[in-house]
């Protein structure tokens, strides 16, 4: 499995599971850049049926949409409406809550992601993820956060750590502020900078698809900037799931936009439509604030 | 209502703060008195027979005066290190499972079970490791005394690294999953470098705390007057050896005892500097 994550030759075998449900595939991560453009209707996730719990209660109620190819997906809703349970249910970060029940159907790319058989970690590996509060790692310096989910898993290579690191940096817009100060902690970067940090840990593992809670919430006006155009600029590789408070966000950045109400999926269509002319009486009353 | 605190009732309030803050400080001085008195008594009375022979010479035979402790010294912390040897990888497991995978309700009896060991008396531990180690190898030995010394640092060590760890914010234990690490890999390299040093100080703290132990230490290391090569022999140590020095009729064994029993709070004394040391700054815990 590591070497084979390390292949620069063949780096489509990146993150490939070796259980039943996932198999490689076409598409996968770094082959990308030399496949022929996908076409415009792939799907990332097809979820079917997903009801969740946490312990009794249950907090998500028979959601099924479908996740298109490298383009921006939000979720929206007001707090305690499930949207982060949703986003955490796609690369199965929920089932590590005490208590936390699942029950659905969802396929990455047409791979069963709750197979019988299929490893979670290796999922993971496929579906990053960027969390609200920004997390280095405070013990590492910021070229050790880089590119630390490739050391773990078993990448030896100096030269080839060096390069993903540039590389992730690069992707994450960072690197020309932090390339004189690689040897630093990653936790004396300021607060954008932490999380960009954190976008370029997540995609030095080269994932398919990344997931982003809320992840410019803890930001001022400036740094959410930076990370929404970094933003536009990922989603020409990467399918992009993201979880927001902020329905300007939403509307600035995402191509489709989902909105769920009491852990119902009440819409979920083009942004555009979403904003304008929503089908649902709830949607509209959200966006427009008139509650929430 | 007046500002000027005049009334006999404000001016009795007054009295009554002053005097807690008062009761206060005497309270925290006198916490701190004993030390101050054991130190500077120790420090009078054994100072005078610290020399470099007490560094580096075995005992001297009854009826001659001289000698030193250099095999009790030499020998505490090869128990010490027998002892962390045992207590250090179970201690520290143990509060792992304690923190990142325990459930609820085993969590609770291990705690339990761990809090009751903590109050046994040392000197059952002696016995524990006499019924298990020294009955067995049919004589006192090294490492019956580390057996002792290092049951007795297990549940210390293993409290101490669970409250550590439940230290770590969970975020960082979710960010290392959802980079696909795996979750002994996110415990090894990251939670517990995380609290890497609060592990430290917890392991030292332990060793500070046994490394004066003597009851675990009367049936299982016994003492022995001269060099031990071999650790399933007896081996002396320095509370063993204060022990027997203080209670014999001899005026120069008496202040080597002083003098052993300096050395050995000296010893605690230093191990505490070092946890001083080791909980300060940020970024020690960093592993290259």
């Amino acid at each position: 499995m590591t070497s084979e994550l390390l292949e620069p030759k063949a780096p489509s075998q990146a993150g490939v599971p070796v259980g039943k449900g996932l198999t490689p595939m076409e598409n996968a991560t770094a082959s990308r850049p030399v496949e022929p453009p996908a076409r415009a209707d792939e799907v990332a996730f097809h979820v079917e049926h997903l009801n969740g719990w946490f312990g009794q209660h249950q907090a998500l109620f028979d959601v099924s949409l479908q996740i298109p190819a490298r383009k921006v997906t939000a979720i929206i809703g007001p707090s305690g409406c499930g949207k982060s349970t949703f986003l955490r249910t796609l690369n199965r970060m929920h089932e590590l809550v005490r208590g936390a029940r699942l029950d659905c159907q969802i396929r990455l790319f047409g791979d069963d992601v709750y197979g019988p058989r299929v490893d979670p970690t290796l999922v993971r590996r496929r579906v990053g993820m960027v969390f609200q509060k920004s997390n280095p790692f405070p013990t590492m310096t910021i070229e050790e956060n880089t590119v630390v989910g490739l050391r773990l898993n078993g990448v030896r290579d100096r030269r080839l750590l060096r390069e993903r690191m540039e590389q992730s940096l690069r992707m994450a817009a960072l690197w020309d502020e932090v390339k004189d100060r690689l040897d630093k902690p990653g936790i004396s970067l300021s607060g954008g900078q932490q999380q960009r940090l954190c976008i370029a840990r997540a995609l030095a593992v080269q994932p398919e698809v990344l997931l982003m809670d809320e992840p410019a919430s803890a930001l001022d006006p400036i740094a959410t900037m930076k990370i929404e155009e970094l933003i536009q600029e990922l989603k020409r590789d990467y399918t992009i799931v993201i979880v927001t408070h902020n329905m300007q966000q939403a509307a600035r950045c995402s191509d489709y936009t989902a909105f769920f109400y009491m852990g119902k999926l009440i819409e979920y269509d083009k942004t555009e439509k979403m904003f304008t002319n929503p089908t649902h009486k709830q949607t509209e009353d959200y966006v427009t604030g008139r509650f929430g | 209502m007046t500002m000027q605190p005049q009334s006999l009732y404000h001016r009795w309030r007054k009295i009554k703060s002053t005097l807690m803050s008062v009761t206060a400080l005497l309270c925290a001085l006198l916490v701190i008195a004993p030390l101050g008195l054991v130190l500077g008594y120790l420090i009078h009375a054994g100072a005078g027979a610290i020399n470099w022979d007490f560094f580096t010479q075995l005992p001297k035979p009854v009826g001659e005066v001289g000698g030193g402790m250099a095999n009790a010294i030499v020998g505490t912390l090869t128990l010490l290190g027998l002892a962390c040897a045992i207590g250090v990888p179970v201690g520290v497991l143990g509060g792992v499972y304690l923190s990142e995978y325990g459930s609820e309700k085993s969590n609770w009896w291990i705690r339990f079970g761990a809090d009751v060991l903590n109050g046994v008396p040392s000197i059952a531990w002696g016995i524990v490791a006499y019924a298990l180690v020294v009955v067995r190898m049919k004589t006192f030995s090294a490492y019956a005394g580390g057996v002792a010394l290092g049951f007795m640092m297990i549940p210390l060590i293993m409290r101490t690294t669970e409250e550590v760890l439940l230290l770590v914010p969970n975020g960082y234990r979710e960010a290392a999953l959802a980079l696909g690490i795996s979750r002994w890999k996110m415990i090894c390299q990251i939670v517990m470098k995380t609290a890497f040093k609060g592990i430290v100080t917890g392991v030292l703290l332990a060793a500070a705390r046994i490394a004066g132990e003597t009851a675990p230490l009367l049936f299982t290391a016994f003492g022995n007057r001269f060099w031990t090569h071999d650790l399933s022999q007896p081996i002396a140590a320095l509370p063993l050896q204060v022990f027997v020095y203080a209670i014999s009729p001899y005026d120069d064994w008496h202040r080597q005892a002083w003098a052993g029993a300096l050395v050995l709070i000296l010893m605690v004394l230093f191990i505490n500097l070092i946890v001083r040391f080791i909980t300060r700054g940020r970024f020690a815990g960093a592993g290259r």
